[in-house]
């Protein structure tokens, strides 16, 4: 496994290391590239609603994109192979995340020998009103 | 094992946290808050379950499932796991805590993770409302496995009462083409 993620890496095939995250399948997690660089979806699906009121989607799996994001991005932007261990992660909830996919992407702010300092951002329809924000850090040596 | 994490016990003895609530005028319908838990279709996915719910205080599982590992050279549960059960815990915590009725949003969960979760066993999910003020509640919890003393998570997060986008007023609004009503 460990071999097919480095692989994978080298081949700049990020979405490839996402499909290998059994996870990511069962909440409908994937990665995909638009004009500015990787962005990690989260598929609306039925199954990820956490607020049947207002029909939004659960907080949880909303951290789990956010958590998602991180990770791809930091194996993008560094040199690791192995999929990041996660010390810690502070999600902020800014609006309601309602029924439709859910887009973040993740940016390495700090990478030091043992840690990364990691945050990331999701949106719905429009990138300047983000439904959550996350920092996170990561053991990566 | 311990069968259950001494946080769900008498909060005058056994609680870590001081608990500093005034019993309230219309007190929380415990069973009604289960029963809405029960029908979260998220929380149902990942057959998560409520031990006990009382004033200020909660108990919670959710099953090791292959299906939802986070790395597949290890076999531990995606983060995203634990984030959703203690979100869930601590929201039905405060729902537990504040008069009947009261829309709520999170506003930030903080989570570490103290070490991986072992492969092919449950999670446990204990949290406490420690302090409620008339906009804000304050909650903390932890996730384990074999013992509580042991935690596999730790957690810290606040929550908004009142919360105007998260009402069915504001879902209806939102619904209408000049829907704006969002954020909490």
């Amino acid at each position: 496994m460990t071999e097919a993620i480095e692989a994978l890496k080298r081949a700049g095939n990020i979405a490839a290391i996402n499909d290998l995250i059994p996870y990511a399948r069962a909440v409908g997690l994937e990665a995909i590239t638009d004009d500015r660089g990787l962005v990690t979806v989260l598929r609306f699906r039925e199954g990820n609603i956490g607020n049947n009121l207002i029909r939004a989607i659960h907080g949880g799996v909303i951290g789990a994109l956010l958590e998602q994001a991180a990770i791809l991005h930091l194996i993008e932007q560094t040199e690791i192979t192995v999929v990041p261990k996660i010390v810690n992660l502070s999600v902020d909830y800014l609006r309601p995340c309602l029924a439709a996919d859910t887009f973040a992407r993740g940016r390495v702010i700090k990478q030091g020998r043992r840690i990364a300092n990691v945050r990331a951002e999701a949106w719905q329809a429009d990138p300047e009103r983000p439904v959550a924000a996350a920092h996170a850090h990561f053991l990566i040596g | 094992m311990d069968a259950v994490c001494p946080i769900v016990g008498d909060p005058s003895t056994t609680s870590v946290w001081s608990f500093a609530v005034s019993p309230l005028k219309q007190p929380p319908d415990i069973p009604r808050i289960v029963e809405v838990f029960e029908r979260i279709p998220h929380c149902r996915a990942l057959g998560m379950k409520v031990v006990e719910l009382r004033y200020g205080q909660g108990f919670m599982t959710v099953p090791y499932d292959p299906a939802l590992v986070g790395n597949p050279t290890t076999g531990v549960v995606h983060g995203g796991v634990i984030t959703a059960l203690l979100d869930t815990l601590c929201g039905l915590v405060v729902m537990a805590s504040i008069p009947q009725r009261t829309a709520l949003a999170t506003l930030d969960l903080r989570i570490d993770y103290l070490h991986p979760a072992t492969p092919h066993v449950a999670i446990m999910g204990s949290a406490e409302c420690y302090k409620v003020t008339d906009s804000i509640a304050f909650v903390r919890g932890l996730a384990y496995q074999e013992t509580f003393r042991d935690p596999v998570a730790t957690c810290a997060g606040t929550f908004m009462l009142g919360a105007t986008g998260f009402t069915a007023e504001a879902a209806q609004v939102r619904a209408e083409p000049a829907g704006e009503g969002m954020g909490p």
